[in-house]
């Protein structure tokens, strides 16, 4: 795909920092729907290079609050016709996402899970140890002799997508309406004048915006910073590693809830591992040996044919994480300038939901329902929305 | 080789034996008569790309607080406070 090469223009209706997945969605919607092309989306290295290009790409829908599970709900739902309203091929899959229990507590949690979903709409059924191993025979039923597996909230719909595709996609469809996708120009100040934002300084020079949206993932600390704001938010890294092609044997993604970590299978054939953050906040992407040990050994429980794998490449990706592990979305306290953060280890899914509303909240001034709960002073009115064993790693 | 912690008790360990509790907030940790202060204090975050002061709690050693000064670039510590 060809990206806009040569010069800025001076003003913009709307400029977006980040060329992630979530900045991306929002110029194609601001241009789809709302008819505003004189857009520019702003990355200092390439597109996708953030978390959006190092993410395991777990879609679904199966979250615990009611107003999380509507805003999924909707993003599940726009990428379910994602690659024809773009023309874009994403190699969407659809593969049955599994949350094992392998303690008491944990086969409660899925329980429990499994009834809100249904609840509230979602595919989500419970299934005792029999039926997992029916539906899911390469699982080692005895967690590697060491934790037993109980039972599983199961999720039929819970699908993977190639990720670059979806920022490639965005962006492509973008261009196509008029909006600019400029590499290599990095955001290094806010131009704010009596409360308001109405541009931003570049290291190649100051753009003036009618409005200005932050979507640099785990570095959105740095733009608050620009503007004076602080933020509940403390950036992590998150690492995943892939093993070598292998049969294609594992159709379903499956995740633990006690051990922490969840496994798929790609196209490609490479078995792909994730698990938790790192235990410290960081905003170093150098991965590391005890990630992987500790990952591999507990993957090796569930599935003992990996042991024979060898590891292919393993990275490291920054995550935005908030106090509640739900999205920070919304108006800032500074007038014309908007934030999309909050997206830690399970934003990927959300791309096209908060592209959408994010465009709709800047082209009609009105928050949307769905972003409404997210508000980035949540806190302040003791609005949590409490989502951490939902979100946890994927 | 893992992040290593200096303690001052047990010597430099590896972060597994240890539990981050994030930045060491302005002022410390103590609650006051101010409730936007104590807002700031719990929710709010610096987050800051460069040296950050932290505190670790040495579960499996001592069983203390160790408090460092940690670059978040690239993870060498660089004192202990
Ligand atoms: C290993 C890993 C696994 C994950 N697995 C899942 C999963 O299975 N499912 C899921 O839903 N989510 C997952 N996530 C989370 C998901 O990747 C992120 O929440 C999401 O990609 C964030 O997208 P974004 O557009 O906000 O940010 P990014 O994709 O990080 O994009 C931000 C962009 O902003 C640019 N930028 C930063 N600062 C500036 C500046 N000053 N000027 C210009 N540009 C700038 C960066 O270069 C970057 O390209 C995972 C994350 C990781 C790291
Ligand atoms: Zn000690």
């Amino acid at each position: 795909m060809k990206l806009t090469r040569g010069d800025f223009r001076p003003s913009y209706d709307v400029v977006i920092i980040g060329g992630g997945g979530h900045g991306m969605a929002t110029a194609y919607y601001l241009a789809k729907r709302f008819g505003i092309t004189n857009v520019a989306v702003l990355e200092r290295s390439y597109i996708g290079s953030g978390g959006t290009g190092r993410n395991t790409t777990v879609l679904r829908a199966n979250y615990k609050t009611p107003e999380t599970i509507r805003f999924y709900q909707e993003s599940f739902q726009l990428y379910a016709t994602l690659q024809e309203e773009l023309d874009y091929h994403m190699l969407r899959s659809e593969r049955g996402l599994f949350w094992l229990a392998h303690s008491e507590p944990q086969l409660r949690n899925q329980r429990e899970r499994a009834l809100q979903n249904q609840h509230f709409g979602v595919n989500t059924v419970y299934l005792d140890a029999r039926q997992v191993h029916e539906v899911c025979p390469q699982i080692d039923m005895t967690g590697g002799g060491k934790r037993p597996v109980l039972g599983a909230a199961y999720h039929p719909p819970g699908s993977i997508i190639r990720h670059d595709a979806v920022v490639w996609g965005y962006a492509g469809a973008a261009q196509r309406l008029g909006v600019q996708v400029l590499e290599g120009i990095e955001v290094t100040g806010l131009t704010i004048q009596g409360g308001k934002c109405v541009g931003v300084v570049t290291d190649r020079g100051p753009i003036a915006a009618g409005a200005v949206l932050s979507a640099v993932g785990g570095y959105v600390t740095n733009i608050a910073d620009m503007a004076g704001i602080r933020l509940p938010i403390v950036s992590h890294p998150l690492q995943a590693f892939v093993t070598e092609s292998y049969l294609p044997v594992l159709d379903h993604i499956v995740a633990s809830a006690d051990l922490h970590i969840y496994v798929s299978q790609s196209a490609r054939g490479e078995v792909l591992i994730g698990a938790e953050i790192d235990p410290y906040s960081s905003y170093s992407t150098r991965s590391t040996f005890p990630f992987l040990a500790s990952a591999a050994a507990r993957a090796i429980d569930l599935f003992p044919f990996v042991a024979k794998l060898r590891v292919l490449r393993q990275w490291t990706g920054i995550c935005d994480m908030t106090p509640d592990y739900s999205p920070l979305i919304g108006r800032s306290e500074v007038d014309r300038l908007f934030i999309s953060s909050g997206w830690g280890t399970w934003g990927f899914k959300a791309i096209p939901v908060s592209g959408l509303r994010m465009a709709e909240l800047i082209a009609t001034g009105t928050v949307p329902p769905v972003l409404a709960p997210f508000a980035l002073d949540r806190f302040r009115r003791d609005r949590a929305v409490p989502e951490r064993a939902s979100a946890g790693t994927h | 080789m893992p992040l290593l912690i200096p303690c001052p008790t047990c010597g430099v360990r590896p972060y597994g034996e240890f539990w981050c509790s994030g930045e060491l907030p302005d002022g410390g940790h103590g609650g006051s008569d101010d409730a936007e202060a104590d807002f700031e204090r719990v929710w709010l975050k610096r987050n800051v790309a460069g040296l950050q002061t932290e505190r670790w709690f040495h579960h499996a050693g001592c069983r203390r607080w160790v408090t460092v000064r940690r670059d978040t670039l690239t993870n060498v510590i660089d004192a202990q406070l």
